[in-house]
């Protein structure tokens, strides 16, 4: 890094990471606002029935209510990890 | 027709307070009846920053328990005549407010002919602030460009649109206004701070209006004057402005740009 450089270099541009973790926060929020209060214990106790099974990471279970013109659909889905050996 | 307007925000310390005030003062001085009520039991603020600390004798609770008619508690503003403060309790108890004496009090203002009842929410997503929000007509939703108020404001967001009154009435919805203050457009452009589309973008509203970060609004506070009659100072400005759109005049965003700094005060610093 040349001099000049370095005396441009500014700091970092933290309002992007604001806004990228927000956008991720706010999506997530939105998505589970209005649902059953059970939800989020729903989740837990799946993903620990699955770990039971399979390791996976605590971010890979999804669990979504979504109405749809009068029936309430939970969407599950579980994002497996790539097999290393596959006696797991 | 009253029309109720509830300032949030969610987070605490975001200008709520502040925006009441202002908001409030600038309906006054546009020849509207206003009242601006205090919702934060316990915590009473309002009165300090309209500058009439010292002239209350009933309160919002008061007249919720019968204890005091409505216009013995309205304290009628010293600058204009037809704006009044209704102070919040500061010895009660939080259940001291319940959702029948809210609905009695503003009855008694719709029957004096008020245009506009401003009510100042309390932070937090308790009772106060539920209150604050249930029979509102409109809402400015107070937030700074920062993550928690940003997040804050979009659980609001999503309260007013099914925790109030009209939404569990079926009776059409309640506006929504988003209001960002505490605006720096040094550390904006600098990176720093989010930006007006930032907030509109993750928040998916526009604003109705930018308050730019100013000593003058800390100036007001000292002072107990809302910072709106300062028409000198940018923040009283852009609360002018945001008085106009929310009455539904189109007014361009003011105070966004860096000012441009000499070469001296770059040199010198300042």
């Amino acid at each position: 890094m040349g001099i000049l450089d370095f005396l441009r270099s500014k700091p970092k541009n933290t309002a992007n990471l604001a806004r990228e973790r927000l956008r991720i926060i706010v999506a997530q929020e939105r998505s589970t606002r209005g649902g059953p209060d059970y939800l989020p214990l729903l989740r837990s106790e799946l993903l620990e029935v699955i770990r039971k099974y399979v390791h996976v990471d605590p971010d890979a279970v999804n669990v979504n209510l979504e109405s749809d013109s009068g029936h309430d659909v939970l969407e599950l889905s579980v994002a497996l990890p790539e097999s290393e050996d596959d006696n797991a | 027709m009253t029309e109720i307007l509830v300032v949030t925000s969610g987070k605490g310390g975001v200008g709520k307070t502040t925006t009441s005030a202002s908001l409030a003062t600038g309906l006054a001085q546009l020849g509207k009846k206003v009242a601006v009520i205090d919702f934060d039991v316990g915590l009473r603020n309002l009165d300090l920053i309209m500058g009439c600390e010292r002239r209350v004798v009933y309160d919002f609770v008061n007249v919720i328990q019968g204890e005091a008619t409505l216009k013995q508690a309205l304290i009628r503003d010293k600058r204009l005549d037809n704006l009044y403060v209704l102070a919040a309790s500061q010895t009660r108890d939080k259940d001291a407010l319940t959702q029948e004496g809210v609905e009695k009090v503003l009855k008694g203002l719709e029957e004096d002919k008020f245009d506009y009842v401003v009510c100042d929410s309390p932070a937090g997503i308790e009772k106060g602030a539920h209150l604050a929000m249930y029979f509102a007509d409109q809402a400015v939703v107070v937030v700074n460009p920062e993550v928690s108020s940003v997040r804050d404001s979009d659980r609001i967001l999503g309260l007013l649109a099914s925790k109030t009154r009209h939404a569990e009435n079926g009776s059409g919805e309640v506006a929504q206004h988003l209001l960002l203050s505490r605006y720096n457009p040094v550390r904006v452009a600098a990176g720093e701070m989010l930006s007006v589309q930032d907030v509109e973008e993750i928040l998916g509203i526009s604003v109705v209006g930018v308050i730019p970060e100013s000593e003058q609004v800390l100036a007001a506070s000292n002072a107990g004057v809302p910072v709106i009659l300062d028409n000198e100072s940018l923040a009283g400005q852009a609360y002018q402005d945001t008085v106009a759109r929310i009455l539904g005049e189109e007014r361009p965003l003011r105070f966004l740009d860096v000012q441009r700094k000499g070469l001296l005060k770059r040199m010198f610093g300042g």
